[in-house]
């Protein structure tokens, strides 16, 4: 019913807390190896959005497609949504990547058991195809060699590269990032970036909250620009940034600049 | 010091004590997590009854609840029996009664341990998991517990070694646990200082012993400072 070459599709995405709307109405497409970024100030419901793509946060409203496949929604007893069907959104999160700000490496678990985890426990990989995987996938983020450390021995920027490479041994179809560099001291930004950099150069879909302005210009394909919780303005990066038509962009960019 | 020769009993009477307390550990720290998780239960049903549970044993002195079970257990027992014909006497075994007591008393203090420990685990650890598409039951199990482990750790090992000196209640109803075996070599020889005070270093010795394996416990937990420290 969708075209075959959409990747993601988020239609009329609201969300309240209590009185609160957040997200009012918010309509995205990315289609295969579309790099969209959100940009907006604190509040503007960016990560919000993010989070209800894979229902870490319930919408109270809209519909989510990912590959064609729409996710089953019902309305829950607290007026917000929730999978109607809990085994069809654990297999649609397994194809959704998800970068958090801060990481969320399990502590108690090895650099290469963090990766390894849900190829083995989700996907029902064997030990050593998951493990080979998790090894390519570390060598491409640059850490093979931690292979054996645990997070608490990693910088920041080395724990949000496992983060990345975490959700890649899932080989999603999407990848989201909810302001992958914002935790990071500033000179462990940029090894977090370059491989960002290097995923959507490979063509991977993705989609990026993010404050880094310079970044989000030179690999979106597609930028969005939320204000409380509606689109203010979107397009290519070059429309945006050089020649937005709201005058809340142009504040916001000259602020960012 | 001259034991006379009932330093075989204390022996015996010690390894009633360890069994005692190792039992009831176990049992007591599936008690403590059931009902952390009945606590932190969405359902209103459950944490009531974890509620009812934790207020009325940590409300009570455990000796009443040793008796309370010892007594009212065989009078329970064989109200049951007598509903298929058994009339017989009945009695519970001073141990069964002595486990059930001290774990259920284990669990209820150690559910607040646990519970705490649970709800000190950032929310984001859940989520990371979740967004892999794994079930909340692997998350909790795989991801979250471990890390509960380590965290509660210390609040279980101070509760053991209450448990550890709680066994001595048990001895009330007639079990010879260390206590009891203390009892009975200083009726025999009149020499209450001796047997307390042997019954006495024993029980520091075994307090001493679990503080060690608390200890090697918490380092073993902790993989990450075991390979920084190594």
């Amino acid at each position: 019913m969708t075209e075959k070459n959409t990747a993601l599709e988020l239609i009329d995405i609201h969300k309240s807390y209590g009185s609160l709307e957040v997200l009012k109405g918010v309509s995205l497409s990315a289609g295969d190896g579309e790099v969209i970024s959100i940009l907006g100030s604190s509040g503007s419901g960016k990560s919000t959005l993010l989070r209800c793509i894979n229902l870490l946060e319930r919408p109270s409203r809209g519909q989510i497609r990912i590959a064609g496949e729409e996710l089953n929604l019902v309305t829950g007893k607290d007026g917000d949504l929730r999978a109607a069907n809990i085994r069809q959104l654990e297999r649609m999160r397994s194809r959704i990547g998800f970068v958090f700000q801060n990481f969320n490496l399990w502590p108690h678990k090895s650099i290469i058991e963090n990766i390894i985890e849900a190829p083995t426990q989700v996907l029902k990989q064997s030990r050593d195809q998951a493990i080979s995987r998790a090894e390519e996938l570390l060598d491409r983020v640059g850490l093979l060699n931690k292979r054996d450390a645990y997070p608490a021995n990693l910088s920041g920027g080395q724990q949000q590269r496992v983060a990345i490479a975490r959700a890649l041994a899932m080989d999603p179809q999407v990848l989201l990032f909810d302001e992958p560099t914002s935790a990071l001291d500033p000179e462990l930004v940029n090894e977090v970036l370059a491989v960002m950099r290097s995923l959507a150069e490979e063509g991977r879909t993705m989609l990026i909250v993010t404050h880094e302005m310079r970044f989000a210009r030179e690999v979106s394909s597609q930028v969005v620009f939320l204000h409380q919780g509606q689109i203010e303005e979107s397009g290519t990066p070059e429309e945006v940034f050089d020649r937005p038509r709201s005058q809340r962009v142009r504040d916001f960019m000259a602020s960012h600049a | 010091m001259d034991l006379l020769g009932f330093g075989d009993l204390l022996l015996s009477g010690t390894w009633v004590t360890v069994k005692l307390a190792l039992t009831s550990l176990v049992f007591g720290l599936i008690l403590g997590l059931l009902g952390a998780t009945a606590k932190l239960s969405r359902f209103w049903p459950a944490r009531a009854l974890a509620t009812l549970y934790t207020t009325l044993i940590r409300g009570i002195p455990e000796l009443l609840l040793v008796l309370t079970i010892y007594f009212g257990g065989s009078m329970i027992l064989m109200a049951i029996a007598e509903q298929f014909g058994y009339t017989d006497y009945i009695e519970i075994s001073a141990f069964a009664a002595g486990v059930a007591a001290l774990s259920i008393a284990f669990g209820a203090y150690s559910t607040e341990v646990f519970r705490g420990a649970i709800q000190a685990i950032p929310k984001g650890q859940w989520e990371s998991a979740q967004a892999l598409g794994m079930t909340p039951l692997k998350t909790f199990f795989r991801i979250i517990l471990p890390q509960v482990w380590r965290l509660a750790l210390p609040g279980l090992g101070n509760l053991f070694q209450v448990l550890l000196k709680d066994t001595a209640l048990v001895s009330v109803v007639g079990l010879n646990d260390l206590m009891r075996q203390a009892y009975v070599a200083t009726g025999s020889t009149n020499q209450p200082f001796t047997f307390y005070m042997a019954a006495a270093l024993i029980y520091l010795g075994l307090t001493v012993l679990s503080t060690g394996m608390t200890a090697w416990l918490e380092r073993r937990a902790n993989p990450a400072d075991r390979r920084a420290a190594a």
